[in-house]
């Protein structure tokens, strides 16, 4: 409609259109990123619109340079293959790509996080018995062990953020300390966690991850209380940069809600 | 040399209960016809093999044709949950399901083993993940060169692999573009194929980027739309509405059954349950 482009900046960003944001910033141009469907495929594709020209992404499906015009709603929506520089086998992907380490960074959601980055997307509460049935693996473990760097979003909530998982289905810092390194893993593991409240970026020494920056409008205790952990603080908490008219413009316009 | 026969007929000749199946198709191409005349046909305890269980098989599982699954992602992608697949798992409802779990990498390792003749494939994976310790088949391995730890896993060799494709040509040669999936792999892993296609041609498309040999599979059916709602490219576009319109349906147990009933169960071929499809849109859209 005519009226959306002038309304458009009287809409404040909704807390998941400012994680997406804070999440596209984290990469750099040129990065060949592994992306997860759902919000990292968002960011990814919003950081290719604003600063990062020239990333790379790949998604699962086998399609490698793609710039989707709209969200996909699948991993393997026909316009990724429309618009990527090729589109290569499922176990090529996965071997000649990711394996070998050609890939940057691996930009992935979960069900649940603990302290040191581990993700589960495979089931809450007991394996044999669960409450709940995730999807499962997809091509998470390998990204999160392969991938140079992992970044991480998800929604900040203690029944997201626990202390352990219920399931490690990806790695992350592990058990903490040199633990990830002494399993052999090749990439270097998460280099930070966007939520809907704040930054998270894993001590350099021990693992952990730590509250280094909040969102405008939101309180370092939020996102205590909204972990499930005894969070440790960054001593000095940066915020955030308020999201640019020209980024909340062009995720609007990428999700299609310009036209709203 | 591929027989280009019905699909009710490449199906029936082709499988057996408790036979193991995998139909493939990474979220393009999924074989749903296929899979309907699996449940049409009321084959039982099945092992069904696929890395992306979606709705097709949500319906194969609902309709008690499975007794295990072997798989790395199972969701309704875009839309969230698989209902009769997490009640299986988390309530044995209606009946229970085995679960065999693995990663993408895992799984595509294993049908490439499985196409190349090889007992097991190899890769970096599942290290410091619980996956190995719920499923036998992960192992580590010591490569014999350099002594790394690597991680095996066993050659999947279903009964019978069945894929959608865009073409085939009057030989029986199958030809597909857009995204691949591993639906070279999973014929060439199985025992015995099947492939749906939308159209046979005179000779295959230039876009045809895999192009599987007749001589390599059992039975080829046409069957237009047969990737229905998924996508077939250059063909067809999903249908998004269909997967959300799926939720609900897999939600309640007695809604999912009076839609196998009416929609599997009551109709003949792909063609009826298409046409049945279109005339329900029909009504919904003007009551």
């Amino acid at each position: 409609m005519t009226l959306a482009e002038p309304m458009l900046d009287l809409q404040a960003p909704t807390s998941d259109e400012i994680m997406t944001i804070c999440a596209a910033r984290e990469m750099p141009n040129g990065t060949v990123c592994f992306v997860g469907i759902g919000l990292p495929s968002i960011a990814a594709n919003l950081a290719r619109r604003m600063h990062a020209p020239d990333a790379v992404l790949i998604y699962e499906s086998g399609t490698i340079g793609a710039k989707p015009t709209r969200p996909p709603l699948s991993i393997g929506d026909g316009e990724l293959a429309d618009t990527a520089d090729c589109v290569v086998s499922v176990p090529e992907i996965f071997s000649y790509w990711l394996q070998a380490g050609r890939v940057d960074v691996g930009f992935l959601g979960a069900a649940q996080i603990d302290k040191y980055g581990n993700l589960n997307t495979t089931v809450v509460g007991e394996y044999d018995h669960p409450k709940v049935r995730l999807p499962g693996a997809g091509g998470a473990p390998e990204i999160a062990a392969s991938a140079k760097e992992t970044y991480i979003m998800l929604r900040h909530n203690k029944r997201a953020f626990v202390e352990s998982v219920d399931f490690i289905t990806s790695v992350g810092n592990f058990h903490g300390n040199d633990s990830r390194n002494d399993l052999g893993l090749r990439g270097n593991g998460p280099q930070v966690v966007i939520t809907d409240i704040g930054i998270m970026r894993p001590d350099s020494v021990t693992g952990e991850l730590i509250l280094t920056a909040i969102h405008p409008g939101r309180t370092v205790q939020e996102a205590i209380d909204a972990t499930g952990w005894s969070l440790r603080v960054a001593p000095e908490v940066q915020e955030t940069a308020a999201p640019t008219t020209e980024e909340i413009s062009q995720l609007r316009k990428f999700v299609g809600r310009d036209s709203a | 040399m591929a027989e280009l026969t019905t699909l009710a007929d490449a199906v029936a000749a082709n499988i057996h209960s408790g036979d193991t199946v995998a139909l493939e198709g990474f979220t393009h191409l999924i074989p749903f016809a296929a899979g309907h005349e699996i449940i049409r046909q009321r084959f039982r305890d099945l092992t069904l093999v696929r890395m992306t269980p979606d709705v097709i098989y949500d319906q194969l599982i609902g309709a008690g044709t499975a007794k295990k699954l072997i798989f790395s992602w199972g969701g309704n992608p875009g839309v969230g949950s698989l209902h009769r697949f997490r009640d299986s798992v988390e309530n044995a409802y209606p009946h229970a399901l085995e679960i065999e779990e693995h990663s993408h990498a895992g799984m595509a390792a294993r049908y490439v083993a499985g196409a190349s003749g090889l007992p097991f494939g190899v890769l970096r994976g599942y290290v410091g993940t619980n996956l190995p310790d719920h499923t036998s088949t992960i192992m580590p391995i010591e490569c014999p060169f350099t002594g790394e730890t690597l991680t095996a896993v066993p050659a999947l060799t279903p009964d019978v692999g069945i894929i959608h494709a865009q073409q085939a040509d009057e030989a029986g040669n199958v030809g597909l573009w857009g995204i691949q999936g591993v639906q070279k792999e999973v014929v060439l892993s199985s025992r015995r194929s099947i492939v749906t296609v939308e159209e046979i041609v005179p000779s295959l498309s230039s876009k045809a980027t895999v192009v599987i040999p007749s001589w390599v599979i059992n039975a080829i059916a046409v069957v237009p739309r047969g990737a229905h709602p998924s996508y077939a490219h250059g063909y067809y576009a999903r249908d998004n509405d269909f997967y959300q319109d799926w939720e609900a349906i897999s939600r309640d147990i007695e809604v999912f059954n009076s839609w196998i009933e009416t929609n599997i169960h009551g109709t003949e071929t792909y063609a009826d349950y298409l046409q049945l499809l279109a005339d329900q849109v029909k009504v919904a859209i003007s009551t």
